[in-house]
């Protein structure tokens, strides 16, 4: 990441929670520290981030994380949009792995009605929940591979992310925010032919994995920049709310896909990818491992995915109905009319809870609180990187600025997630 | 968890409800400190997963305003448990979790920022989300969905002054 602007003058009185006691004494007494402002920059180049750091010649004294540059209010137009509209929000909230969150949030509202999914759509959401978490990680390796110097490694993964992006775009129509999901389903069924594709890719992957590992995991330059830096002990990731890779990389073997099955994971053969150490490099290991649990993932549902229907059967009132049901028969029309009118729709109960699934940061969850409307009372999103991104300012003091980027790159920031 | 000792503990204040396969406890500000420390120190509910809050202000039946939500997971046990009390205004006020769990740093500040409920202490109270010169709390239901303005007045800094 490149600095934007620097000023000389002494560390300001605002004060970092947490941070090591010793660092915050010595920041106070010492005149000749710099403040120095890493970011934030365009919205469509890295993210928008804002990092003030007191520095002490090169080594970082004390970080600050400032984030609220998107806060785009999505938590209160959750409120007023109803349970399958508020999916093109959802989205929105990560680009780097938007159907991950679609994929949480409708199973959160699903969970909230009653509904049970069809055994395909259990799959078929889960061969693309796996695709996410191919997605996320494929970008995050890869950026921090570019951030410390190495740019031929985010080529490669880079290239794999655009034939996710093929095969999102087969079946859903968009590549990127998507809005497949639906409540009680998803919005079109695929086909042998989609099949195929990520049979394709799934096969061809491990390639370009065996490649970037041999260029990243034993270079020199790479592992001096990323190992024993930022460490992160167990007990500080338990007590932080760390989830996810960043927690797992710490030794916190936790993976709410074998703790709280949800979709079909308790059918499927995979492991738990984790380490101790804590570091970025232990972080950029466990990121790697779990991408060929996921192609191993994606190789068994691919070939079990079950026949029938993908969405919930017309009893139920709850899906919207298809195009040539609308247009050809009354039934349909009547179905359709009565979900989108206003003061219609679903039977939602007077109830709220919280459910969560493991997206590829970490444990995403959802906290609807439902009146009896078909809408959200309110709608509140736990992100993983909001929680990650507080443990930033106890990572990063001790280090050298040049750790910056690494520190920063293995937590894989996402900014929209950060402000919602 | 035994919910029988629990409340024995805490002298028979706390209510249990289950929705699907949700545990809620539910508790009085003036116990949700007693509370929280005995699950994380004697339970062993040793994550804080997330604070949140909603404001019950049309809600069918609500007695109270705010409800304080806090999601506390059993690492060890897998266990999963939502804590809930309610605060009222004028001076919606509770005990912050900090000094339990650290993630309750963020969350705390955020619930702070968008709905003013204040976190004795915490040790760095300030607005997260919204800029500091904002005065609402945007996430409460008397606040409007497109605003009252604020962003308009907002001071235009020139090149100079930066």
């Amino acid at each position: 990441m490149p600095v934007v602007a620097s000023s000389l003058h002494p560390a300001t009185s605002r004060n970092a929670a947490g941070g090591p006691a010793s660092s915050h004494a010595e920041a106070a007494n010492s005149e000749y520290l710099w403040t120095l402002n890493f970011g934030p920059q365009h919205p469509a180049t890295h993210t928008t981030l804002r990092l003030v750091l007191t520095l002490d010649g090169e080594k970082v004294v004390r970080a600050e994380p400032d984030i609220g540059y998107l806060h785009s209010g999505f938590e209160k137009l959750g409120e007023s949009l109803d349970f399958n509209q508020y999916v093109t929000i959802v989205d929105r909230m990560n680009y780097i792995s938007p159907l991950a969150n679609e994929i949480a949030w409708h199973h959160t509202v699903e969970k909230l009605l009653g509904i049970e999914i069809t055994p395909r759509c259990t799959y078929l959401r889960t061969i693309l929940a796996e695709l996410m978490r191919l997605h996320d990680h494929l970008l995050c390796v890869g950026a921090v591979a570019l951030d410390l110097g190495a740019f031929t490694a985010f080529l490669y993964f880079f290239q794999q992310r655009e034939l996710i992006y093929d095969i999102v775009e087969y079946a859903s129509g968009q590549r990127f925010h998507t809005s497949y999901t639906r409540v009680g389903g998803v919005l079109f069924d695929v086909n042998n032919l989609w099949a195929d594709k990520v049979r394709s890719f799934a096969k061809n992957l491990p390639k370009i994995h065996s490649e970037v590992d041999r260029l990243l995991t034993k270079n020199r330059i790479f592992v001096d920049r990323v190992k024993g830096v930022g460490v992160l002990s167990r007990e500080d990731a338990i007590n932080m709310g760390c989830t996810g890779p960043i927690a797992r990389a710490s030794g916190v073997v936790r993976d709410l896909r074998k703790d709280e099955p949800y979709l079909a994971y308790a059918d499927l053969d995979f492991k738990i990818a984790a380490s101790k150490n804590g570091d970025c490099y232990a972080r950029y290991l466990v990121r790697m491992q779990e991408m060929l649990e996921s192609i191993k993932i994606i190789n068994q549902a691919i070939e079990n995915i079950p026949s029938g229907p993908v969405n919930v059967e017309l009893e139920g009132k709850s899906v919207l109905p298809s195009k040539p049901a609308v247009y050809r028969s009354i039934e349909g029309l009547i179905h359709h009319f009565e979900m989108i009118m206003p003061n219609r729709g679903f039977k939602v109960p007077v109830e709220e809870l919280y459910a969560c699934t493991e997206s590829p940061n970490g444990e995403l969850g959802f906290y609807i609180v439902a009146d009896g409307e078909p809408r959200a009372y309110r709608a509140r999103c736990r992100p993983p990187s909001f929680i990650h991104f507080a443990t930033f300012q106890h990572l990063m003091p001790g280090y050298m600025l040049s750790d910056v980027p690494a520190i920063l790159g293995s937590l894989n920031i996402i900014a929209a997630e950060l402000d919602r | 968890m035994d919910f029988a000792a629990l409340n024995e503990h805490l002298g028979g204040v706390l209510k249990s409800e289950s929705f699907r396969d949700n545990t809620r406890l539910i508790v009085p500000a003036a116990q949700l400190d007693d509370l929280m420390s005995h699950l994380k120190h004697h339970l062993g509910f040793d994550m804080l997963s997330d604070v949140t809050c909603c404001d019950y202000l049309e809600y069918p039946g609500a007695t109270d305003r705010y409800g304080v939500i806090y999601v506390v997971v059993n690492t060890r046990t897998r266990e999963r448990l939502v804590v809930k009390t309610f605060v009222n205004d004028p001076s919606p006020t509770l005990p912050s979790m900090y000094r339990h769990w650290k993630t309750a740093d963020w969350t705390e500040r955020e619930v702070y920022d968008l709905f003013g409920i204040h976190f004795t202490g915490h040790p760095n109270l300030q607005r997260i989300l919204c800029p500091p010169e904002f005065e609402s709390h945007a996430l409460r239901k008397d606040y409007p969905l497109k605003g009252r303005g604020e962003r308009h007045n907002f001071p235009v800094i020139t090149r100079a002054e930066s």
